[in-house]
């Protein structure tokens, strides 16, 4: 692991030295352009930010701060606002017994940084003092079922159901549902409590919207745009969504509309993979440059030793970079930390690829065990069919 | 709308929102070493300066080469004042040469360059990088070390923010060799190590005795003996390993006051259990149970000695080798002539007894100065 880093870091750093440095010709020359400050959004954190300081330790103004920069996190899409949300908390971060408010947000800093076990941790201590806190036992729910303890996050959705609106129990089971072998009823049970519910906020339809996609996605329904474009509707901005509808638009080979849906999206490393998968699959000039734009993006977040990217690397290095091996290496880490439908299907590719039985073992001890209904990924390990190369 | 769904909606959004969006932050630092003098270039996000420093002077969402200029004093005292190159007690003295800019993958960095110079030529470089650390624990500095040709590199965090390297260069077996010695020399100055293991060894040459008035009777073979004294020494050895290993590695990790003092704690109950005894035959399983505090002790000795990350394992075997080593030596001088006094009063009285009350005396001392934080007598 060690080496494996550090070599990564060397190449990091020779792909750094390739560029010269310079002093640039002319004082106007823009250098970098930053995220608006003028927009409400910002004005809120400068006063919150003051707040805080006036106030050192106490954790309402403290809390208050962390959880802009988490939003700003959602909005922007940049990793840097999760670390300033850390730095807020700096005085509470190392401390177990942290006000609820506080733990609330550590929980969902650990977790946008794949900490899942030390977010779960956090999400613990706080059902023990309040069984009925609603957003742990949601985030609780949805962070097992990313680590595939299903049992455990069926139990929070089900001490859910009497404390929010139909909708987010409704969806937070479905998710579970859908990958253990009742995607049918999870999609009927879904879609009849979102057409039934009177009112649903926009978070709220988003994610049950995508949650439907993604189902239909799964079982090759045509239904899986409609409900796309319904999440879209009601969160066009979220960008977990606008990758899911792009992975769908990929495997309906309309690499066209990926690349109208992404346009210039460039910044934000998960959206810019789907856009170099577009442009090559519809064979654009652009895809060389865009392929060695994240070339670089994911040698950078290896030699920092970051492991939020491994999906997205695998995908990567299988799709773009034809090197399946490395491709199956790193699926099978991502593995060890996620075991969601995006995740087994990236290993059942680049297991196959690679030609190893292991990782094909793998896959139907999951499809099994779970009884998950994935026909793609299931016909990729079927037994009797070779495994290629 | 309940402020709670309003929370609920904030963190459902960052759940499935990809945390793999821009790239967090990081720095890149390049040091040439050459003799007493370090050349350095530092690359630093814009992004990040704008962050600590403000340097988008107009508020127009763009930083220009002009904005950037007019904050290049205040960026390299910023930056420079959160690097220590060298021990605390003489760090090396930089200067800045030039400041310019380069395009890395994820935007426009500022890049300084600088020149430090050291008292004399170090033999290990310690590092210790605090760069917005405080504004972004998630903050990464990214370091090349470059010396005689050849390269290194290393990774500081928040939590990892002072790291050493050896500069000499030294071979692998040089350094296996220099770690050795470092173990050696450790057991044999260590002295609560060394009172801990004579502690338990002082009754291996001696049975407790069915007389009345009597406690002890010689033992009656080498053989026997030894075979205890083996006991002993390799439940220690067994158990210090484990935990040095595991310190070492940072799987775990005890503050080093509570480790220090349980330390002393022991020395003082092996040396009672020969005055009182309580547990005799069994003596290998406190040497196993108190072993795995020593080796937490022997850790944080290797920490100080900065570990190599590119020998890590050999810096570690090779300094558990000279531990186990120095320890041999010890138990080779000690148990031929325990074996020869054992018979006579000198050392059944005095040896057992009021020696180990005069360890248990010391190791009380220890006790009292490394849980209360006293400086009393050296340990």
């Amino acid at each position: 692991m060690l080496r494996h880093l550090l070599g990564s870091l060397a190449i990091a750093f020779a792909a750094t030295a390739m560029a010269a440095p310079y002093i640039p010709a002319d004082d106007a020359q823009v250098l970098e352009r930053l995220p608006q400050r003028s927009v409400p959004q910002f004005r809120e954190l400068k006063v919150l930010r003051a707040a805080a300081a006036l106030a050192p330790d106490d954790p309402a103004p403290a809390v208050a701060l962390a959880a802009a920069y988490v939003r700003a996190s959602r909005v922007e899409g940049d990793p840097r606002f999760n670390g300033y949300a850390q730095a807020a908390l700096a005085r509470w971060w190392q401390d177990p017994e942290a006000p609820t408010p506080v733990l609330v947000l550590r929980a969902t800093i650990l977790q946008n940084r794949h900490e899942f076990d030390a977010a779960i941790a956090d999400l613990d201590r706080i059902l023990k003092r309040e069984p009925r806190h609603a957003q742990a036992l949601l985030t609780r729910a949805t962070v097992l079922t990313v680590r595939g303890r299903f049992a455990e996050a069926r139990a929070d959705c089900e001490r859910l159901a009497a404390l929010v609106p139909a909708i987010y129990a409704a969806t937070c089971t479905a998710a579970i549902d859908s990958v253990t072998g009742n995607a049918s009823r999870a999609y009927e049970t879904l879609r009849r409590t979102l057409d039934g519910a009177v009112r649903v906020d926009g978070a709220g339809r988003a994610w049950a919207e995508t949650l439907l996609a993604e189902i239909a996605h799964r079982r090759g329904d045509p239904a899986a745009e409609r409900h796309f474009r319904a999440a879209l509707d009601a969160d066009p901005s979220d960008l977990y969504l606008i990758g899911a509808y792009s992975d769908w638009l990929l495997d309906q080979r309309r690499a066209d509309d990926v690349i109208a849906l992404l346009g210039k999206e460039t910044r934000i490393d998960a959206l810019l993979l789907r856009l170099a998968l577009a442009q090559r699959a519809s064979g654009r000039a652009e895809a060389a440059a865009t392929i060695e734009t994240l070339r670089a993006r994911f040698e950078a977040s290896r030699a920092r030793g970051d492991s939020v990217h491994q999906r997205e690397n695998a995908r990567f290095e299988l799709a773009l970079n034809d090197d399946p091996r490395s491709a199956l290496a790193l699926a099978l880490d991502n593995w060890k930390l996620q075991r969601e439908p995006s995740d087994l299907r990236i290993l059942a590719e680049a297991g196959a690829a690679a030609g190893d039985l292991a990782a094909r073992d793998t896959v139907r001890r999951w499809l099994a065990e779970t009884g998950i209904e994935y026909p793609a990924v299931a016909r990729m390990v079927e037994p009797g069919t070779s495994v290629p190369k | 709308m309940k402020s709670w769904l309003a929370a609920l909606a904030m963190l459902l959004g960052v759940f499935v929102a990809p945390a793999h969006a821009h790239k967090p932050s990081d720095s890149y630092l390049t040091l040439s070493v050459k003799e007493d003098t370090i050349e350095g270039q530092w690359d630093i996000a814009l992004r990040d300066l704008d962050f600590a420093l403000g340097l988008d002077a107009n508020q127009d969402d763009a930083i220009t080469w002009g904005e950037v200029k007019a904050k290049h004093a205040d960026i390299a005292a910023y930056a420079l004042s959160r690097l220590r190159l060298g021990a605390a007690s003489a760090p090396c003295k930089k200067r800045v040469t030039e400041q310019l800019i380069d395009d890395h993958s994820d935007g426009a960095y500022s890049v300084l360059r600088f020149v430090a110079t050291c008292a004399a030529a170090p033999k290990s470089l310690t590092v210790d990088y605090r760069l917005f650390f405080d504004v972004d624990p998630q903050h990464r500095g990214l370091l090349r070390l470059d010396y005689q040709g050849a390269t290194r590199a290393g990774i500081f965090a928040a939590d990892k923010s002072e790291q050493s390297f050896t500069l000499s260069q030294s071979s692998r077996w040089e350094q296996f060799v220099d770690y050795g010695d470092e173990g050696v020399f450790h057991i044999w100055t260590g002295f609560d190590h060394v009172l801990f293991l004579l502690s338990l060894l002082l009754p291996a040459v001696l049975v407790r005795s069915q007389l009345p008035g009597r406690r002890w009777q010689p033992a009656d073979s080498f053989r026997a003996a030894l075979v205890d004294v083996v006991r002993v020494v390799t439940a220690f050895t067994v158990a210090h390993s484990i935990t040095l290993s595991l310190a070492a590695l940072s799987v775990v990790t005890l503050p080093s006051r509570w480790v220090e003092s349980a330390i002393a704690l022991s020395v003082v109950l092996a040396a009672l259990n020969n005055i009182w005894p309580v547990v005799y035959g069994k003596r290998w399983a406190i040497a196993f149970c108190f072993g795995l505090i020593h080796g937490f002790g022997f850790a944080s000795v290797l920490a100080d000695l900065g570990l190599p990350q590119e020998s890590l394992l050999i810096a570690l075997v090779a300094f558990n080798l000279g531990v186990e080593l120095g320890q041999l030596v010890i138990v080779g001088v000690f148990l031929p002539i325990a074996f020869r006094l054992r018979a006579t009063a000198f050392y059944q009285r005095v040896l057992v007894v009021y020696g180990s009350a005069a360890i248990a005396l010391i190791a009380s001392v220890w006790l009292i100065q490394r849980a209360l934080d006293l400086k009393l007598i050296r340990g």
